[in-house]
């Protein structure tokens, strides 16, 4: 690593800000909750509506997915990071539930209409990135979207 | 929040929701839904004023369409809001379902 490089890392890493964090209870009503903050907080970043609103759409699905699949609508808390990346938006939700196998984590295929099971695909449509990692010492589950602001025109 | 009219038209049952058919108000839809279909009623579902769907509301709408189709009776979508269709787009039922722009389109099908 150049001391350049090393000095871009630092400045990366600083550039790092939480935006907020923000803890819930695993309960469906306080979903238009989640969906208020996370509007407000992709307006602040200077997306526009359009990407708000699929900012909104993919956090809203990541907390269902906790809420259906790993607290499998049992008691819980959820904790919404919102953290500014310099150009990139990161919402990193984590809960307390039984960890769940990564692997079976994945968008169906589409052409077999059947209720159900759409959510990752439209966090993965709408998000730049999705990841889903195990939580601090390999407890509960931690699942990261993210979205960069392009650059605009004339900016 | 979500609420929900019922009417007739012609031979069609029409669910009116309105506002935001999230994960908390979805089984109130789904119930509305089924509840009809289940009397081999031809069910539109109007989503005119839908602020927001995700994807257990749009569950519920396929899980109507399925029983529609296993009991040959009619069912469809009557003109979608922007923030309904964008959801069914990405999900790429809007090709599957049938849609239409409004009642009368409907009705004059």
């Amino acid at each position: 690593m150049t001391i350049l490089h090393f000095y871009c890392w630092i400045i990366i890493v600083i550039a790092e800000i939480k935006m907020l964090e923000l803890r819930i209870p695993s309960c469906a009503d306080r979903l238009k909750l989640v969906r208020s903050v996370v509007n407000c907080a992709g307006q602040m970043f200077g997306f526009k509506d359009e990407e708000v609103d699929s900012l909104v759409l993919a956090v809203n699905e990541a907390c269902m997915n906790i809420m259906q699949h790993a607290y499998c609508e049992r008691e819980g808390e959820i904790i919404l990071e919102i953290i500014d990346k310099h150009n990139e938006l990161v919402f990193r939700l984590t809960d307390f539930a039984d960890t769940v196998d990564k692997s079976c984590i994945k968008p169906r295929d589409l052409s077999d209409i059947r209720p159900g099971g759409l959510g990752v695909h439209l966090m993965q449509e709408v998000m730049d990135d999705v990841s889903f990692f195990d939580g601090p010492n390999n407890k509960g589950n931690v699942v990261e979207l993210s979205k960069k602001l392009q650059q605009r025109e004339g900016a | 929040m979500m609420e929900f009219d019922v009417t007739t038209e012609d031979k069609y049952t029409v669910i009116a929701l309105k506002g935001e058919v999230d994960l908390h108000y979805s089984p109130t839809a789904r119930k509305q839904i089924l509840k009809y279909l289940g009397k081999n009623q031809n069910v539109l579902v109007d989503l005119s004023q839908v602020d927001y769907i995700d994807s257990s509301g749009v569950a519920s709408l396929v899980e109507g369409y399925q029983l529609a189709k296993n009991n040959q009776i009619k069912f469809g979508l009557v003109g979608a809001s922007d923030a309904a269709l964008h959801v069914l787009q990405l999900a790429r039922l809007d090709k599957i379902f049938p849609m239409y722009a409004n009642l009368k389109e409907c009705l004059d099908t």
